[in-house]
């Protein structure tokens, strides 16, 4: 009898997740695409005026999906960081160093578009409350994670470097999650909540959850659009990089 | 529908500097980070093809 010789491991290899990222990549855009426009559409014409804080509220669907992409971002990186260190497989490490940009990106994003909330809402841009600063603290996470990794010129070092300082600030995830129930903070507590029922109205969780898959589809496609010119870049003397049909044309 | 006129919308009943500078962040953000990465991409691609030409030279002066 034939052995089974599919296996899992076969795409930790850079050669063979190449070409497959590349087919992957355009059905995310679609499905980021299809998510945001149904998302934002309900975000402006179907969710309802707030009772107090009028058209204001709006802010939550960038505000809510970019602060839970940079949590769930930084979980994944670390995660693929982890199985770099644990397996070292090389494809592990590019996974991580592509999510970085991105998870930065989305802290940056849930930062910007709080400050923006605040404002309006509490009469000030920040204040050093524990939600809030400890999303400082996975900004700076993020930001130490690629400085240190673009510090050390052997990539395997730099994978291994950068896996150690992701693993030890994933302490700050679940810092950040429950910040707002372990301590007394200005901003508010959870939106959405898995042993309550919602506290808003229907339409809003859905312009929220729409959001929230339109950014989770764009984070993957950018990390795999990403991750393949690292594959490039760390594989350039290997012969199956020359082979590849976007290099001999 | 919660808005009466395209002016309206574009108000968000006061709240636009803060309401469109963030969706307005967002989308600039999203666009930088596809245009940078997808250049990272164009130039490691045009470096390799580089290579393969000058290795292709090496052989036909070989």
């Amino acid at each position: 009898m034939k052995p089974l010789d599919f296996h899992w491991f076969r795409f930790a290899s850079p050669a063979t997740f190449y070409p497959l990222a590349g087919r992957m990549i355009p059905l995310f855009w679609l499905l980021a695409a299809v998510f945001g426009v149904a998302g934002l559409w309900v975000s402006f014409f179907v969710a309802p005026t707030d009772a107090t804080q009028g058209e204001g509220y709006r802010i939550i669907f960038v505000h809510v999906p970019a602060s839970w992409m940079s949590m769930f971002i930084y979980i994944m990186m670390a995660t693929w960081a982890g199985i770099g260190l644990a397996f070292n497989t090389r494809l592990a490490g590019m996974m991580a160093q592509a999510l970085a940009p991105t998870g930065a990106l989305m802290a940056l994003l849930s930062l910007w578009t709080g400050a923006l909330w605040g404002k309006p809402m509490w009469g000030t841009w920040w204040v050093w409350d524990a939600r809030l600063t400890s999303e400082l603290v996975l900004l700076f996470l993020y930001l130490g994670f690629i400085a240190l990794q673009a510090a050390i010129d052997e990539p395997r070092r730099a994978d291994k470097a950068g896996a150690v300082l992701a693993l030890v600030g994933v302490v700050n995830v679940p810092i950040i999650y429950f910040s707002v129930k372990w301590w007394n903070t200005l901003h508010q507590g959870a939106s959405v909540s898995l042993t309550r029922a919602p506290a808003m109205a229907q339409a809003m969780l859905w312009g929220m959850l729409l959001m929230a898959l339109c950014f989770w589809m764009y984070s993957i496609a950018m990390a795999l659009t990403r991750v393949r010119a690292i594959i490039l870049e760390r594989e350039a003397t290997h012969d199956w990089t020359h082979g590849l049909e976007e290099v001999m044309a | 529908m919660n808005w009466g006129s395209f002016a309206d919308f574009l108000a968000m009943g006061g709240y636009a500097p803060y309401v469109w500078g963030s969706f307005g962040f967002a989308l600039v953000a999203f666009a930088a980070e596809y245009v940078l990465v997808r250049h990272r991409w164009t130039a490691i691609v045009g470096n390799l093809k580089r290579q393969a030409i000058a290795a292709r030279l090496d052989e036909e002066m070989a």
